[in-house]
């Protein structure tokens, strides 16, 4: 594994990056994180304009296609259900103009905000005549708590708490992306908290199965300098191979308590991503013996059913296809305060970090 | 999503336990840290504490989530 600069200052890792020869370079991230990090430090400015950093499939709200969104809002208007999720999903728009749960809430139904898996399981305990179903979104980092909220609410003997679960897992959805034949990217900037779960190893399939650069990095600016620089030497030097950058944190097996516990409670399913559609195995999906905690077992629900048209990029967006800024709708119809499209709604998501930080 | 925020443990109570930063304190849990103690730093993640952090490299991380928030201000 290479060795970081840890005592260069910004201006040399610059300086070294802009004595690289590389004639054009693109590079992913696949983290919502490092998106508004990205963004926040204004560092797509500062690099060669030869050099141009996307936003891949790294923000959950944002893969999550309109139709669960919909079947999210349906549930919502049903008697005694109460609707736990965390914040960044209360603003996405169904199908329905003007359509969110935050708009359900408005009208009556019951839509709570959480912080953590267990407040939902804590909201069960306080209302046992109501149904309090936690809507699972995230990646491989989220789902370990996911899977302790079903653990709780079993201990507890809960009858009335079940999982929504949108877990979605990012090593098939960069394999699809690898698979399309107008996929230009050279490099990945792998997610750091992902990797903290599954390990920097897992992303060692990049250089090996597909010869493209991956660094596991970190999310202030530093890190995410020293990471791009990286992967253009890679490039530079025709070598792609997987580094971590996010040693602090990221151990190459990762956290083995944490990939238990999913493997405990979930087993992959597959799963539709807003803009790439079915992924076979991208999906996590409680296990038969929890099925009384799955919300689609309890309430009869169908997910990932096909998407209807839309001027929305949002799926152009986030396979590193379409820019924000050209799309038709971008900072014109939709806008951070009206979104139409989930990249626009959370703050994480390409399109609102591109707006709010006006990289134009 | 995925952003997390190193804390220090300072109470534990089997899996419960209460992390600190600057003074504010917030519940979270130690299941996928093996053998948690007080005054050890761990990234947080949705109330969930991911993994251990040293305290050099968590104090640095504070100092720069400080400078985000201080230039904000």
């Amino acid at each position: 594994m290479p060795c970081f600069e840890r005592d260069w200052t910004a201006e040399q890792v610059l300086d070294a990056i802009r004595a690289l020869p590389i004639e054009k370079a693109n590079l992913m991230e696949v983290c919502g994180t490092h998106t508004v990090s990205i963004a926040r430090s204004g560092i797509k400015r500062m690099l060669p304009k030869n050099v141009q950093l996307l936003s891949g499939p790294g923000c959950p709200v944002c893969v999550t296609p309109t139709s669960d969104i919909d079947t999210i809002l349906d549930l919502a208007l049903e008697k005694d259900v109460i609707i736990a999720t965390y914040g960044d999903v209360l603003r996405v728009p169904g199908s329905r103009h003007g359509d969110s749960l935050r708009r359900r809430g408005s009208e009556g139904a019951r839509v709570k905000m959480v912080y953590s898996p267990l407040d939902a399981v804590s909201l069960a305990e306080k209302f046992p005549d109501k149904q309090v179903v936690f809507l699972g979104v995230g990646f491989e980092t989220t789902a370990p708590g996911t899977a302790i909220a079903v653990k709780q609410a079993q201990a507890k003997g809960l009858k009335n708490f079940t999982v929504l679960s949108l877990l979605k897992t990012v090593k098939p959805a960069l394999e699809t992306l690898m698979a399309q034949p107008d996929f230009a990217v050279d490099g990945f900037l792998c997610p750091g908290h992902v990797a903290v779960i599954t390990g920097a190893e897992h992303f060692r399939f990049l250089p090996e199965k597909y010869h493209r650069g991956a660094v596991v990095a970190g999310f202030e600016p530093m890190d995410i300098l020293l990471s791009v620089y990286h992967l253009l030497r890679q490039l530079a030097e025709g070598k792609p191979t997987l580094g971590n950058e996010y040693t602090r944190a990221v151990a190459p097996k990762g956290n083995p308590l944490a990939q238990q516990t999913v493997e405990r409670y979930f087993t992959p399913c597959d799963a539709v991503w807003r803009g790439m559609g079915e992924i076979p195995q991208s999906g996590l999906q409680l296990r038969e013996a929890y099925r009384q905690f799955d919300a689609v077992a309890r309430f009869g629900l169908e997910l990932g059913k096909p998407e209807k048209p839309s001027a929305c990029q949002c799926g152009q967006v986030i396979t590193g296809k379409c820019p924000p800024q050209e799309c038709p709708l971008f900072g014109k119809v939709c806008v951070p305060e009206n979104p139409v499209g989930p990249c626009m709604v959370s703050g994480e998501g390409a399109c609102a970090a591109a707006y709010q930080y006006q990289e134009v | 999503m995925c952003l997390a925020v190193p804390l220090k443990i300072v109470e534990l109570h089997g899996a419960d336990a209460v992390a600190e930063w600057e003074g504010v304190r917030r519940k979270i849990r130690v299941d996928f840290i093996p053998d948690p103690q007080v005054g050890q730093y761990v990234i947080v993640h949705a109330g969930f504490a991911i993994e251990r952090l040293d305290e050099k490299q968590a104090l640095a991380d504070q100092q720069a989530f400080s400078e985000v928030e201080n230039a904000l201000l």
